[in-house]
């Protein structure tokens, strides 16, 4: 009951005048950016971030959590429209989606896509709801031990689970960790990373300068290289008649539409993981469970409504973990963390406690963001399709006046502008070594937390590392921390045992 | 590719040295009563930093590496085009920033973006240019009151802040 009364608040703060435009403009600025191929959510955030200093933190979440959702379903679009698509997270939209468009049917496409992130959005933040109380209040009894270990899993499953390049995915870690660190020593108070006795480094190094200069300068750069020539986009028929044919055939894909919301939340909790495995995982799912798998690939709904209810649920899954425990469970949360610290709180389960009015606020608004996002999505089906015809051309000059901008308002220091292009610059060829890059931007948001929780639990123990391991909780992090390490290792063992074994059959 | 990743590992791995280095102004051990020193943290990460590049380094001489197995190069006659056409105006404009302010600077990058590049008309051009830091003047210097740099123009502006501010 405490649960319905605290939504209640929450709901009369999200439809406070102020909050209300914000998440209606951020729902239509995120459907927009989810739609532009080259820009999905995390761009969005970062970019549009130092933007919200103009108001009050709960209004800033709102305003940036409705960009995150309306993202997630504009991804669909461009998806379904133009068979790229709009961010990585909507790749698996494309394999269905594009046959439908290609046959005609980009109306149900469109349509589908958009019921089934209300389905996945809904039921995910339902779970959200209901699973975030109680785990804060879980992790209030953490100490700085269990701290460090959990971000030590978090980082962990990067290793285990995300399947990229295993050195270069702890070489970025370790740098967004030691960027992190910059500035001044916060125990001893002493400079340190000083490069060159340059002064602007005194002051450290903002997060939001690396993840502009990654999502914002070195995605764009990425961009213009990768979409060579404009692509070709399908016709969409939309009509009264075609709308209520296509909602009843949508209608019979509920049951892949729950499946996927499941999944797709659970996955999307875990630090590595998030949207876009999570709604791959979910299209395999379908398909496997299918009566008739065969038309996967060819045009059918279901295809469409597994990865876009799945992705819906993984973004809001990732802000499981961020809330209640203060550990991102995506790159797009990471800076909506990061983003808190600057609005001046301190993340964390405490936040369930000081900051009620800011925590129920934001889960109401996201229950109120889904629906407008599911509204202005359907309703608006022409307006998103004239705008993909915008040229790219005009788009990226004002995304890097942006990124200057936005590297430059939270410390006015055209250092930091500097900093940031030459992050971007740098993460572009990194990118294109196959270096992952959302380990670094996880990683600089939590070193300032890591660091500190170490030195006091090492202090606390004196220097005793295996109490790391003695303690209950820490102990459980741990131990499922090098499960994860050891994860690659153990598939490669096997793989290579499989092969052996096949190999004398 | 595999040239270009053994650059990159290479260089990443003196980076790393570097950073150890620069760590190790500060204790990198146990300071009785405090705990790991402020050095430690940063320095132990870029050993890992430094031992992972090398690791890097050896998968791609092996051939274990998703890039040193592309036969593509790095940068084709296309991408190293697109890039420096990019990413070096860019950095003129921020050079200018310095000079001219940013509502100079930002008008330049952008009409040489729009009507070099992208081959668009000039009233397109033109409207899309001037109306961006018309729009973020007023949102960052008004509404913000984050003075955005503006070089030897600041004096052009005293009159709006009179208005504004």
């Amino acid at each position: 009951m405490e649960l319905l009364g605290n939504l209640a608040d929450g709901f009369f703060i999200a439809f406070e005048p102020l909050n209300l435009g914000l998440m209606i403009v951020g729902v239509i600025v995120g459907l927009f950016i989810g739609a532009m191929p080259g820009l999905g959510s995390v761009n969005g955030v970062a970019i549009l971030l130092p933007m919200t200093f103009l108001v009050p933190p709960t209004s800033a979440i709102i305003f940036l959590a409705a960009i995150y959702y309306g993202a997630m379903y504009g991804g669909a679009i461009s998806s379904i429209m133009l068979g790229i698509p709009g961010a990585s997270t909507a790749v698996a939209t494309t394999f269905d989606g594009r046959p439908l468009a290609l046959k005609g049917e980009a109306d149900k496409a469109l349509i589908g896509a958009a019921m089934a992130s209300f389905v996945g959005g809904t039921i995910s933040i339902i779970l959200f709801t209901l699973f975030a109380p109680p785990l804060a209040k879980w992790a209030l009894a953490f100490g700085d031990h269990e701290l460090f270990a959990l971000m030590m899993m978090a980082f962990a499953t990067f290793v285990g689970l995300s399947g990229d390049d295993i050195p270069k995915t702890l070489f970025s870690i370790c740098i967004g960790l030691v960027l992190s660190s910059v500035g001044l020593d916060i125990m001893s108070g002493e400079p340190r990373l000083v490069f060159f006795d340059i002064i602007g480094f005194m002051h450290g190094i903002n997060f939001l300068v690396l993840a502009i200069g990654v999502y914002g300068i070195g995605e764009m750069l990425w961009t213009i290289e990768t979409t060579r020539g404009e692509p070709a986009m399908s016709k969409a028929k939309v009509s009264v008649e075609r709308v209520v044919s296509n909602l009843k055939e949508i209608s019979n894909t509920w049951v892949t539409a729950l499946m996927a919301s499941f999944v797709g939340f659970f996955v999307g909790i875990l630090p590595a993981a998030g949207a876009t495995p999570g709604s791959l995982m979910s299209y395999g799912f379908a398909k496997t469970y299918s009566k008739t798998p065969e038309e996967f690939g060819k045009g059918k709904i279901d295809g469409v409504v597994a990865p876009e209810a799945a992705n819906n649920a993984a973004s809001t899954g990732a802000m499981l973990p961020m809330l209640t425990l203060g550990i991102p469970g995506s790159p797009t949360t990471a800076i909506l963390l990061g983003g808190m610290v600057i609005w001046g709180l301190v993340p964390g389960p405490m936040l369930f406690i000081e900051q009620e009015e800011f925590v129920w606020g934001l889960i109401a608004s996201l229950y109120a963001a889904n629906l407008f996002a599911a509204v202005i999505n359907i309703g608006f089906i022409p307006m998103f399709l004239w705008m993909l015809k915008m040229p790219f051309s005009i788009l990226a000059p004002i995304i890097f006046v942006l990124c200057i901008i936005g590297g430059f308002a939270p410390t006015q220091s055209m250092h930091d502008v500097w900093l940031m292009y030459g992050f971007g610059v740098v993460a572009f060829l990194m990118r294109k070594l196959d270096y992952p890059l959302a380990p670094a931007v996880l990683a600089i948001v939590l070193g300032p937390l890591a660091e500190p929780s170490l030195r006091q639990s090492l202090l606390i123990s004196n220097g005793d590392i295996t109490s790391f391991f003695t303690r209950p909780i820490s102990g459980t992090f741990m131990a499922f921390a090098i499960f994860l390490l050891a994860l690659p290792i153990i598939k490669a063992v096997r793989a290579r045992s499989a092969n052996k074994g096949s190999a004398s059959a | 590719m595999k040239k270009a990743e053994i650059v990159m590992t290479l260089m990443m791995a003196a980076f790393s040295a570097y950073l150890m280095w620069k760590s190790a102004e500060l204790s990198v051990g146990w300071v009785e009563d405090e705990g790991p020193g402020g050095g430690a943290w940063p320095f132990w990460l870029s050993a890992i930093m430094f031992g992972t590049s090398v690791w890097s380094l050896i998968r791609c001489v092996r051939g274990a590496s998703l890039p040193s197995q592309s036969d593509e190069p790095f940068m084709d006659d296309f991408a190293l085009r697109s890039f420096l056409q990019v990413a070096v105006p860019l950095g003129i404009a921020l050079a200018l920033i310095h000079v001219v302010g940013i509502y100079f600077s930002i008008p330049l990058f952008m009409i040489y973006y729009m009507r070099f590049l992208g081959k668009h008309k000039w009233p397109l051009t033109l409207a899309v240019s001037i109306s961006t830091p018309v729009v973020t003047f007023f949102f960052f210097d008004i509404a913000l009151r984050i003075v955005l740099p503006k070089g030897y123009t600041e004096p052009m502006f005293y009159p709006l802040y009179d208005i504004f501010l």
